[in-house]
């Protein structure tokens, strides 16, 4: 048997977290190294699986088959394709970084690092999964230790009403999908959770519209679908930093990806049917969040609500149920993952030293950060489209897809690209430009390494990917193929 | 009726209850004879006792084949057999949550009406007859009165205890009213053979309905279902905490039991509307349970409207009446078992250092024991149904098997009561992580019996939560043998 890659980067997170509540809490030094070496080793990992991937055969890779609950047809089965091996990768990353950004947290090192392990371990679990009942299983697992991260360690004014907000929806997301998971395995008749098996399940046309909604709209709950997009800029400003990234970073595309691997290519008539609808309502998402982006004071909520904008550009992409449309949407989950973490990153640094996030009480920190302010440059470039830059490469496929099903939505989406320009240059000039207000000249010290290492990582990422498309887009195009093999329309 | 001879299936049948009756008057005996310094090992000895039983169950009671046994008074069946088992492990639980309890933990006789209601709650478990289930369920209701209203010069106990047995008593006479009409309309009073009369016909449906309705009576209040529930928050409030543990798990569990062997030996021929009615008591119960339990501000009370919150659900198991139901539902009683007897051994360890059971008082406890705290945290969170623990495999086994059986809707009604109940949950332990309290620097011990409980359940939440195939597969041979 093969080395279980995937199943050693799922458990590293949960096992090292089980460590840390064993080790006694005043050892701060301690649980923070043994934190980064478990982050280091799983990106390590997943770097390793990134680069093994045979793109050339494509499909799903490092397959591994257990079975978990005879009785029910349920087995232990992961395996990665072009699709959700990027996530994989992005989740690495973003642990890695969210590590190294937290180290400053003095309040139960210990505690937080655990449950941002067992959360990071959900991750992983429900990217790698091939079985509807491991993905459920990690998907949850992923639910309650976003709860205490964001109410104990959170920002102290909206903390407690963010984190139960964020928790019941998503948790209300994730059974009502689960309600539809169960339709679907026992009309099936197979008597299976294997997805790989009811892809094959043929259901009737009215079944798989009457249950899409249902399934797919509780997972897109969590990819911040509009109108259910509310939790996420509360979650993310409530948050503290590494959570911010994680969350908007990782858990996002959690949703996005579970509504596609369970929604979309389990029911595929069903997706087909109610395309129009999420197209509607993703250029809703893109353009509407892109304008309260614009009209936000506080500078971290710019970047909450600028996460549902692009969350939208995901779900169009979905929705063109098309090659180039996939393609783009598998490349915007990987390449926002990383945006998003940056913006976060930076937020949290300029919020630790200036202590607000008011835009307007802040000014020219490209003058004492300028590492900072380049990495803040890029995250908004990429953010823009702009070419040379991984959200290039993202969006410019995701528009040629929805080009050849709805040129009209292609057109007003478009539009959330030139407000996002507008909001972000406004941010960059007001935080990073222009005077710096009196009460805080003097009293900004500079980043730690650590903090310089993460933003040159997840910057460098973003150029890479935006002048080097082609480490990552021919697999994501694989695994958009394989999409399209099960719902049709190659 | 001739006397029936000796076969060696009747010992392995009663193995549990023959065990127990020795323990017993172990206990009596030592309690009698030992120095009042020592009774503290009173709990430990229940406890060794009981697992002592347990072990031997588990290595010589195996049931084989499916018999009646003693003249048909009772069954010999796998059902039986695990059911035994949950109640001797609840019981030694509630045994060693006890050591330290003032006013119960050096009493002899506390120990002694505990083993006695567990061997009550084993027959009713294998009871095959009315009139030996009459006697079983009386053996443990009577020791589960006296338990709740133990500490007498504590008021609320002893409002506990009374009400408790008012409650009890009307309910058990209305189910013996409606076990008198069926013999009185049959002739019978062995389940199986009466059970066999109703399939070939000759019973007036009507007349069997309203009998039936009135034994469910019965059964309704010891699983406190939806409207027989107004006993269960005063009586888990005032009575001992550890009797309440028990009282909210083995005695509901042993509740179900003979809700299940009474409904599947009538299965074939039970009337169509049965289901409905059925899925509205699960509905009711769930509901209320878990709405009622958002305003607590007493640990006890909440976990009191959360236990009838729990038994909703796993009625949804029940339903279906199929065998994949009853063993989803056997399962989420497993489950429900080891991690309300955690969650009751924390509030018992609280109580006894803080002297509080109001909520609010749980603030800083994760500063104060970070262990303990993060034990409430695996408790709560498998109430609430989060993976990887036992909760949340018994809520996905229940629903699937609502779907499977037909009743999506009522899978979903399951799902939206699980965030209810992920609510009220999430709120405690809000209070445990976040909030503040100036006593932040008193850690609070856990004695020994204590650790060795917490962990033995905590383990044993993670255990049925990520290995859940061989406990779904026993749940299955349960139900499999009650058909």
């Amino acid at each position: 048997m093969n080395f279980p890659i995937l199943s050693v980067i799922t458990f590293i997170p949960i096992t090292t977290g089980l460590i840390l509540f064993m080790m006694p809490a005043n050892r701060h030094r301690e649980i923070r190294l043994l934190a980064l070496a478990a982050a280091a080793l799983a990106l390590g990992l997943s770097l390793y699986a990134f680069l093994a991937y045979d793109t050339a055969a494509a499909g799903y890779q490092f397959v591994e088959q257990v079975p978990w609950i005879p009785r029910l047809g349920i087995s232990y089965h992961v395996g990665v394709d072009g699709m959700s091996l990027p996530l994989v990768l992005l989740t690495g990353i973003v642990m890695f970084t969210g590590v190294m950004i937290s180290w400053g947290i003095e309040d139960r090192p210990r505690e937080f690092f655990a449950f941002l392990f067992v959360l990071a371990t959900g991750v992983f679990g429900v990217f790698i999964a091939l079985d509807a009942f491991m993905l459920l299983f990690f998907y949850e697992l992923a639910v309650f230790p976003m709860f205490l991260l964001i109410a104990i360690w959170g920002w102290q004014v909206t903390r407690e009403y963010a984190a139960m907000k964020l928790t019941l929806y998503l948790f209300i997301g994730s059974v009502i999908s689960l309600v539809g998971v169960l339709a679907m395995v026992y009309t099936s008749g197979l008597g299976t959770f294997d997805m790989l098996q009811l892809e094959q399940a043929g259901f009737s046309t009215a079944f798989q519209r009457l249950w899409f909604p249902f399934v797919f709209f509780g997972f897109a709950v969590l990819g911040g679908i509009f109108p259910f997009h509310n939790w996420s800029p509360d979650g993310h400003v409530a948050a503290p930093t590494a959570v911010s990234m994680f969350h908007a970073g990782v858990l996002m595309k959690l949703g996005a990806f579970a509504a596609l691997r369970v929604g979309i290519m389990l029911l595929p008539e069903g997706a087909h049917f109610w395309a129009p609808l999420i197209l509607g309502l993703a250029t809703v998402n893109v353009v509407y969040g892109a304008l309260i982006a614009s009209v936000q004071t506080d500078f971290k909520y710019v970047i909450g609500f600028s996460s549902v904008s692009h969350m939208g550009l995901v779900m169009l992409g979905f929705a063109t149920l098309n090659k180039d449309g996939l393609t783009g949407a598998g490349l915007q989950m990987f390449s926002h993952g990383v945006m998003t973490a940056l913006f976060f990153a930076v937020v949290g640094m300029v919020y630790d030293r200036a202590h607000t996030r008011e835009i307007s009480k802040l000014g020219g920190f490209s003058k004492v950060m300028p590492l900072v302010a380049v990495a803040f440059i890029i995250g908004g470039l990429v953010s823009m489209g702009m070419p040379g830059f991984s959200g290039f490469i993202a969006e410019f496929p995701i528009f040629l897809g929805l080009w050849q099903v709805q040129p009209v939505v292609a057109l007003v989406a478009a539009l959330g690209i030139i407000i996002t320009a507008g909001y972000i240059m406004r941010v960059v000039g007001k935080v990073f430009y222009g005077e710096m207000p009196a009460d805080l000249v003097g009293h900004i010290s500079p980043v730690t390494r650590l903090d310089r290492v993460a933003l040159v990582v997840l910057a460098g990422l973003l150029v890479l990917i935006g002048i080097q498309p082609w480490v990552m887009a021919p697999m994501i195009a694989t695994g958009a193929e394989s999409v399209l093999r099960v719902v049709g329309g190659a | 009726m001739t006397l029936p001879t000796y076969a060696p299936t009747m010992l392995t049948a009663l193995l549990p209850e023959v065990m127990l009756l020795l323990l017993a008057g172990v206990v009596l005996m030592v309690d009698l004879i030992g120095r009042p310094r020592r009774r503290r090992g009173l709990g430990w000895l229940t406890a060794v006792g009981m697992a002592v039983a347990l072990v031997l169950t588990l290595l010589f009671g195996r049931p084989g084949e499916e018999t009646l046994v003693f003249g048909g008074m009772l069954r010999s069946d796998a059902a039986s057999f695990a059911f035994a088992i949950i109640f001797l492990f609840a019981a030694a639980v509630t045994a060693l949550l006890s050591v330290d309890v003032d006013g119960v933990g050096d009493r002899g006789e506390y120990y002694f009406l505990v083993i006695v209601a567990t061997l009550g709650l084993c027959l009713m478990a294998a009871a095959a007859d009315l009139i030996m289930l009459y006697l079983a369920i009386e053996t443990a209701s009577i020791c589960l009165y006296v338990l709740a209203g133990y500490l007498k010069g504590n008021d609320k106990s002893t409002e506990s205890g009374l009400k408790y047995f008012l409650f009890g008593a009307l309910t058990s006479a209305v189910m013996l009213y409606g076990f008198s009409m069926l013999y009185g309309a049959s002739g019978q009073t062995n389940i199986y053979l009466l059970a066999d009369q109703v399939k070939t016909g000759g019973l007036s449906p009507l007349f069997l309905g309203g009998a039936v309705v009135l034994v469910l009576v019965g059964f309704a209040f010891k699983i406190a279902v939806v409207p027989f529930h107004f006993w269960t928050p005063d009586v888990y409030e005032g009575a001992p905490t550890p009797a309440t543990a028990y009282i909210s798990t083995a005695s509901k569990v042993a509740g179900f039991a003979v809700l299940l062997r009474f409904l599947l030996a009538f299965e074939p021929s039970i009337d169509v509307s049965w289901p409905a009615v059925l899925a509205a008591l699960a509905v009711a119960t769930m509901t209320l349970g878990n709405l009622l339990a958002i305003v607590q501000s007493n640990i006890k009370r909440l976990l009191a409207y959360s236990s009838i919150a729990h038994a909703g659900y796993a009625l949804i198991g029940v339903v279906a009446l199929t065998a994949f139901g009853a063993a989803t539902s056997v399962f989420y009683l497993m489950a429900y078992v080891v991690t309300n007897l955690a969650a009751f051994a924390v509030v018992i360890l609280f109580a006894r250092s803080a002297g509080s059971e109001r909520i609010a008082d749980y603030a800083g406890l994760s500063r104060r024991s970070p262990g303990l705290a993060l034990a409430l945290l695996v408790a709560f969170l498998s109430l609430g149904g989060m993976p990887p623990l036992a909760g949340f495999v018994g809520k996905f086994y229940v629903f699937a098997a609502a779907v499977d059986g037909g009743l999506t809707w009522l899978a979903f009604v399951g799902v939206l009561n699980a965030i209810i109940g992920l609510y009220y949950y999430l709120i405690v332990l809000k209070v445990v992580y976040l909030h503040r309290s100036p006593d932040e620097d008193k850690p609070i011990p856990v004695p020994r019996p204590y650790a060795v409980a917490l962990a033995a359940c905590i383990v044993l939440i993670l255990l049925i939560g990520i290995a859940s195939a061989p406990w779904l597969d026993r749940a299955s041979a349960m139900a499999l043998s009650l058909f």
